[in-house]
């Protein structure tokens, strides 16, 4: 059982390595990295008290997880020190104690009156640790789903464990896992290369899978498909359309990558390319690509994982006729839809229920198109553009009930998108083709916005529709839910609206709904700060009055905020909170003092001259007009009267009317300043 | 850096090189009838019981009680089949070349699971006609879940050259019970593995018998019929009516521990349900409601089916032990 390597012994300064293989039926791609940390995560508390260094190093491919890591030999020698019971405890106290630590009285003397266990602790071998701690380690490993098989019991894997390889310092461990005893034999490709081979090391361990066919680390592998996808197109003089995912899952599919590269033939070429690459992708795992120009090319990239005796011809033919197959099956639908217009769809949707409470998808497209429509007349002020937006909000789920969307649910918006482009009935195809191709977007923090007064309008009416239907039915987003995904439907609101910059009441198109304003309202609270933005700013200026147009709020937050970040705007932000400080204090006095002006005395020039100061300042009309850097210019010329004011103005001045002179004149600087924000919600 | 031994090289072996597959599969590539008999011969070998085709409609060769049902219990057991499957949504009226409202479902159920049951299929696969070193077989992730039946695996697709010529399933749970001994189930879609093998295009030109019969000669008149049957004319308040007298039956069957015939009864809704299905009668909320339905009938037979099976098998196979070596 147990085999020495030969190569290892010479090497006597370095440190003993331990390395493990758990090897197995084909893993899904997507749980192997995965997979790799939870490795890590189950062994770490062994390695460190294996006294193991940072040098760990995981592998992870389609039919085995391991771990390399330098360890020490042996756990340092220690020693166990205890206080026991005081020596004028009765005897079977000093019993009980012994007995817990497994000691006798040789290992007992008496200190300061207590009982005191002190017994060294002989250093443990690295190998008896992991013979004792990492059986139970490796049971704890969790996979996103595991199962049992034939001869596993009830011990569960994510596939058949079929073999482990356990080594420390080319010596087996031979711990034991559900039905696998760990061994010093591994195995490389499936086809290329069968059968057994003893693994001395990691390194060895590494090569001799090389020459099995199988490449280890994950890394090297994606590295060789890169480098062999990027040839196998250059010949062609084409590129591969990037994605990176698909590179990744790739990678967990093979063990010994060989891209290979396929036709496609030309009576596909004028599908959509959405319909082609969504086929390869999806169902085949095939890279699209690209000529000179950027337009898809007639071609196809895959990575097989076989070196095969004929060059690869038969793969390459297999695969062609798989994607012929499929795109034929795309062609089918592709012609079939063609045949009927949108419009000629709608009676399908009164049969198809959008939810219980909120009614059928043909009800909904109403909705949406009458929405549509009117946000299309706000914004452009144009009945045409507006009819435009009604056509497509109502057309804008139809292809649901097409073939292809039917066959293929990522299609949906991009499909009715080609077939009002392509079929239009009384009306233009291409802006509302549009419109309906990008109506469910953004689908993402990082997916684009719509543009152009049609698309943006039925986009809008989509979300808001959702909106207020679901917070109609209350369902309304808990703190661990969301499942209809309200959250990213109000997030879409907000970034259509500032991305295309358009003014509108949206408290008018949410049917004056305070409850769904204010969801809107926390939404962009939490935009604000995950951008890393002020959103206290935004809660002061909706503070000073509550505003439904998002382009100026955040055009005021923006105003503010670089307002604040001025000399002027610090400044005078600290003379805010002071006077707001003393009228707090004063008002509960005698108060409140309202703002006043022709004041007929105030007792110092200072306070006239900050009077003067405030009378001068109109701030309204600016800023109800946009004005927004006359009104900070407006602002920041407080600054000087209103520091000379409190340089060398007493509030309290021990004259009555003096002191409810100056309170007046404090509120009116704050009145003047909550024309702007309520600068008391500013924080910091 | 440490050395290869020459021991290490010499174990090493290209797969199954050292026998050609079938002398006879370099000439003409096997028929339909051919593959189901080549399956038929492997699996025999491997101790198989061969069975015929289950005699009702079904949606998949694991309906067929000797998997669903035989799946659950102690009892070791294998069994291979030809099992017809009847999609009634699936028809095309015989007018696209890949789909069809009735195909034929290769079906295998080994219980428990050998250790070598990839190896198994992979030769299973070299002896139809698939050479493994030319072509790339892969197993894909794909957890196979039957909700109707209450049922779930894990296990892949098993891919060649990016085609999908099975479905491979470590069967976890039927019927809402999780299994006692893990069987492995593998599953071939014989029209589309016949159409590979053939290197044919379109399922009607299939050689089916090897002496100028095709698929579509059996089966062309059949689909469109079928597809206008399944997507027209199909009486619905009739199939609605059958559905909850399979329902009933099936209750008053369990209650008399009658698990096979009751289960008849289930397979029967199904089959009902997948037809109201294709005819359009189903809202969304109410396929949810159907489905768990036959769900509780399944459930009901499974449990009534298990309670009848006790281990009193002379013959039990060693764990971990070799199919090829029994």
């Amino acid at each position: 059982m147990i085999a020495l390597a030969s190569g290892p012994k010479a090497k006597v300064c370095r440190m003993p390595e331990f390395f493990l293989e758990l090897f197995s039926e084909e893993i899904p791609a997507r749980m192997q990295a995965g997979a790799a940390q939870e490795l890590i995560r189950q062994t770490n508390l062994l390695i460190a008290q294996l006294g193991g260094t940072d040098t760990t190093t995981t592998f992870f491919g389609p039919r085995r997880i391991a771990l390399g890591a330098e360890v020490a030999a042996a756990t340092q020698a220690g020693k166990l020190e205890a206080r026991g019971p005081r020596a004028s405890a009765p005897e079977a106290a000093l019993a009980g104690f012994l007995k817990k630590h497994g000691a006798d009285l040789a290992d007992i003397v008496v200190e300061d009156g207590y009982y005191l266990l002190r017994r060294a602790l002989p250093p443990v071998s690295a190998g008896q640790l992991i013979r004792d701690l990492l059986p139970a380690a490796l049971q704890r490993f969790s996979w996103p789903k595991s199962m049992r098989w034939g001869q596993s019991g009830d011990f569960t894997w994510v596939r058949p464990l079929r073999r482990i390889v356990c080594l420390l310092d080319g010596v087996v461990i031979p711990i034991q896992l559900g039905p696998v005893t760990a061994a010093g034999e591994s195995e490389g490709h499936r086809f290329l290369a069968r059968g057994p081979f003893a693994v001395h090391s990691v390194t060895d361990w590494q090569e001799k899978l090389e020459q099995h066919y199988v490449i280890a680390d994950a890394d090297d592998r994606l590295r060789k498909i890169v480098d062999g996808l990027n040839a196998k197109a250059g010949a062609l003089g084409l590129t591969i359309a990037e994605d990176d995912d698909l590179l990744d899952e790739v990678t967990g599919l093979v063990e010994w990558p060989v891209a290979l590269i396929g036709k496609i033939g030309a009576q596909f070429m004028d599908l959509p390319p959405e319909v082609r690459e969504l086929s390869m992708k999806v169902n085949q795992k095939y890279f699209a690509l690209r000529d000179a120009a950027g337009k898809p090319a007639p071609y196809f990239a895959f990575v097989s994982n076989i070196e095969a005796a004929d060059g690869g011809a038969t793969v390459i033919a297999g695969n062609e006729r798989v994607l012929r197959a499929r795109l034929s099956d795309a062609r089918h639908f592709w012609d079939l839809d063609l045949k009927t217009p949108l419009d000629a769809l709608l009676p399908k949707l009164d049969k198809i229920t959008f939810h219980a409470k909120i009614g059928t998808q043909r009800q909904r497209t109403e909705r949406i198109a009458n929405l549509a429509a009117r946000i299309a007349l706000w914004l452009s002020k144009d009945t045409l553009v507006s009819a435009q937006a009604e056509t497509a909000g109502r057309l804008a789920k139809v292809d649901l009930v097409t073939g292809m969307v039917g066959e293929f649910p990522e299609l949906q918006g991009i499909m009715g998108g080609y077939y009002a482009e392509r079929n239009p009935r009384g009306y233009d195809g291409r802006i509302v083709g549009q419109a309906i191709r990008t109506h469910y977007q953004p689908k993402g923090p990082n997916d684009a916005v719509p543009t152009g007064t049609v698309a943006v309008s039925v986009a809008l009416a989509d979300k808001l529709d959702t909106l207020k239907e679901f917070f109609r039915i209350g369902e309304k987003p808990t703190g661990s839910g969301d499942p209809y995904a309200l959250r990213r439907a109000a997030l879409g609101v907000i970034r259509i609206i500032l991305e295309n910059q358009l003014a509108l009441p949206l408290w008018h198109f949410l049917d004056e709904d305070r409850e769904l304003f204010d969801f809107i309202i926390e939404r962009l609270r939490v935009k604000l700060r995950g951008e890393g933005q002020r959103f206290d700013i935004l809660d002061a200026i909706l503070g000073a009055g509550s505003d439904d147009d998002l382009v100026r709020l955040m055009q005021r937050v923006n105003a503010v905020t670089e307002f604040l970040a001025t000399p002027d705007g610090t400044n005078l932000l600290a003379a805010y909170r002071r006077a707001a400080n003393i009228l707090r204090i004063e008002d509960t006095k005698d108060g409140p003092h309202l703002a006043a002006e022709g004041f007929r005395d105030l007792g110092s020039p200072q306070a006239d001259e900050l009077a003067q100061a405030l009378s001068r300042t109109d701030v309204k009309s600016d800023y109800e007009a946009g004005n927004y850097a006359l009104v900070m210019t407006s602002l920041a010329q407080l600054r000087a009267p209103v520091d000379a004011f409190f340089d060398n103005v007493t509030v309290n001045d021990p004259m009555p009317e003096l002191r409810r002179n100056h309170l007046q004149l404090l509120a009116k600087l704050r009145k003047t300043m909550h024309l702007i924000a309520d600068f008391s919600k500013i924080e910091g | 850096m440490l050395h290869c031994t020459n021991d290490d090289k010499t174990s090493t072996q290209r797969f199954m090189t050292e026998q050609p597959a079938r002398a006879k599969s370099q000439a003409k590539p096997n028929s339909f009838q051919d593959i189901i008999l080549t399956l038929h011969a492997f699996w025999a070998r491997q101790g198989c019981v061969i069975l015929q085709p289950y005699d009702l409609e079904m949606g998949a060769g694991t309906f067929h009680p000797a998997t669903t049902l035989r799946a659950l219990g102690p009892k070791p057991w294998r069994a291979a089949y030809v099992q017809p499957c009847r999609r009634p949504s699936d028809g095309r009226y015989g007018e696209n070349p890949n789909r069809l409202q009735h195909y034929y479902q290769y079906q295998v159920i080994v219980k428990p699971s050998p250790a070598d049951a990839q190896d198994l299929l992979l030769q299973s696969y070299r002896e139809i006609g698939l050479d493994l070193l030319n072509h790339d077989f892969r197993f894909v992730e794909d957890d196979w879940e039957s909700p109707t039946l209450g049922a779930w695996g894990l296990g892949w697709e098993v891919w060649c050259d990016g085609m999908e010529v099975g479905q491979f399933t470590y069967f976890q749970q039927v019927g809402g019970i999780a299994v006692d001994l893990p069987s492995f189930e593998m599953t071939y879609g014989l029209e589309r593995l016949a159409m590979y093998v053939q290197g044919v295009e379109n399922v009607f030109d299939l050689d089916y018998n090897g002496a100028g019969t095709t698929y579509g000669d059996i089966f062309l008149r059949a689909e469109r019929e079928y597809s206008a049957h399944n997507f027209e004319f199909a009486n619905t308040d009739m199939l609605i009516r059958h559905f909850v007298d399979a329902e009933a039956e099936c209750a008053s069957l369990v209650s008399h521990k009658l698990a096979l015939p009751a289960y008849d009864q289930c397979i029967k809704a199904s089959h009902l349900f997948n037809l109201l299905d294709a005819r359009g009668v189903i809202s969304v909320s109410e396929r949810a409601a159907y489905i768990g339905r036959v769900r509780t009938l399944a459930k009901a037979c499974a449990e009534t089916w298990v309670e009848g099976e006790v281990d009193d098998s002379a013959r039990v196979w060693a764990e971990g032990e070799s199919l090829q070596d029994a």
